[in-house]
């Protein structure tokens, strides 16, 4: 699905990202940790073509983009992104969940709105005011306006950091469940090294702007072959 | 006195009115565009901006006269897309000079304060570029309007520029803040009230009307 190519991103006439190389599947669930500031968010908004990178090539089904070549709309909009914090429009709840749909003139955006609202049980908010929410009902709405939009692929950043146990839970079995039964491809930033475990198909950990390890899930937590990894997965500090 | 009452007040909102529509036309587009956009010389514009949005209004009326008037560079084209000195065309022009620059500014500033990760999730929700920049005066609306609000304020109370390049004609360029120097001049001072009174009114009810705007949309 996503081939990155000497991948680099620059702020400020300094390195923010620079990735040789990363594969990821179709269908993958690949879980991205790793300190904050080390370069996660910068990667998950070059995935969705947020930014353009400063150098290298980003290839996306098969057909490659560039600074000097970013990807049309109709691209662009199989991807979206659920940020850590939720980012709602200032309307209702439904309005924020039909916004993407109605962008995209599809039929019948409330009656799938309703649903995705269902899904994430916040169909009896509807009609309010996303200023009324609490932070993990503002997550939650998030995420059904994201999934919604039935998009290839979904880009997650650290969607569970500051929500209880009720609402990681309800968020990840959504999120697996999107994956399993849509083919949905998940890349997911998280702090949270059990979630990884629990979550991903694969891993990465991504140090100072640079992927340091990745693979399967298995082979990060049990056979990890750079030591800042293990380390990393034993909860030790490596930054 | 009746009669003259009302026509003050329908020509103060004919030109404040036409001009903050104006300014708004043009203002709100391109203080969006400035604010959406990080551009050379943003700086040295937003510093423009900032000092117009305390132009001396009695300076802009000396400038529109002298623009205008017959051996002014403008005044002497005869123009038809150009008012003419003493009309309420002028006192408009006038405003607009006023009321822009407070328009176009405030919406910047409104728009600039839309984070760059909103505007980030609003491209990510599948906007293109025209949507997303609505998308993000949508999101900076309360600032907008307040732009609008201040921009009326200007306009609604000044005094200098209308009397400059209207010359407070009675019936014909007379407006609110014109009259009430008149008839403060000429002894009238219970004309002078009623005119003073009427104006704060009118501010008033304008911003009563915003405020409950306001609070309904953030009710929702």
């Amino acid at each position: 699905m996503y081939q990155l190519e000497k991948v680099t991103r620059v702020f400020d006439q300094r390195f923010s990202l620079m990735v040789d190389s990363l594969r990821v599947n179709k269908g993958d669930r690949l879980v991205l940790v790793g300190p904050s500031g080390s370069g996660k968010s910068t990667l998950l908004r070059l995935l969705n073509f947020l930014e353009p990178p400063t150098h290298g090539s980003i290839t996306f089904e098969g057909v490659s983009y560039s600074r000097e070549k970013m990807p049309p709309l109709e691209v662009t909009r199989r991807i979206t992104t659920v940020f850590q914090s939720p980012l709602l429009l200032g309307m209702s709840v439904l309005e924020n969940v039909c916004w993407g749909l109605k962008l995209r003139k599809i039929a019948d955006p409330e009656e799938k709105s309703i649903a995705a609202l269902a899904l994430v049980g916040m169909a009896s908010f509807a009609k309010k005011n996303v200023r009324s929410l609490s932070g993990g009902e503002a997550q939650r709405v998030a995420l059904a306006r994201a999934i919604v939009l039935s998009t290839d692929v979904l880009l997650l950043d650290e969607p569970t950091a500051n929500l209880d146990p009720y609402n990681v839970s309800l968020i990840e079995s959504i999120v697996k469940k999107l994956n399993e039964e849509k083919g949905t491809t998940i890349l997911m930033v998280t702090h949270n090294v059990f979630q990884a475990h629990r979550l991903g198909t694969h891993a990465a950990l991504i140090l100072d702007g640079r992927i340091v390890e990745h693979g399967s899930v298995e082979k990060f937590f049990t056979k990890p072959e750079d030591t800042r990894t293990s380390a990393f997965t034993r909860g030790e500090m490596v930054y | 006195m009746t009669n003259d009452f009302a026509q003050i007040v329908t020509l103060t909102f004919y030109v404040s009115g036409s001009a903050l529509l104006i300014s708004a036309l043009i203002g709100i587009p391109l203080g969006a565009w400035w604010g959406f956009h990080p551009f050379r010389g943003r700086k040295m514009t937003t510093a423009l901006l900032y000092t117009g949005m305390g132009l001396p209004p009695v300076v802009v009326g000396l400038f529109v006269y002298l623009m205008l008037s017959r051996s002014g560079p403008v005044g002497g084209l005869n123009s038809p897309f150009l008012p003419r000195l003493f009309t309420p065309g002028a006192m408009i022009l006038a405003q607009v000079i006023i009321a822009f620059p407070v328009v176009a500014g405030l919406t910047m500033a409104a728009v600039m304060g839309v984070s760059q990760a909103m505007r980030w999730q609003i491209m990510a929700l599948g906007a293109d570029r025209a949507q997303t920049i609505r998308a993000v005066l949508w999101e900076a609306r309360r600032g907008v309007v307040l732009a609008l609000v201040a921009g009326f304020g200007a306009i609604i109370s000044e005094v200098g520029a209308v009397m400059l390049v209207g010359g407070n004609i009675a019936g014909k360029t007379r407006v609110l803040t014109t009259a009430i120097v008149l008839e403060t001049r000429q002894g009238n001072f219970l004309f002078a009230l009623q005119l003073g009174i009427a104006l704060l009114i009118i501010a008033f009810i304008i911003n009563f009307a915003v405020v409950l705007i306001q609070e309904k949309d953030g009710q929702g």
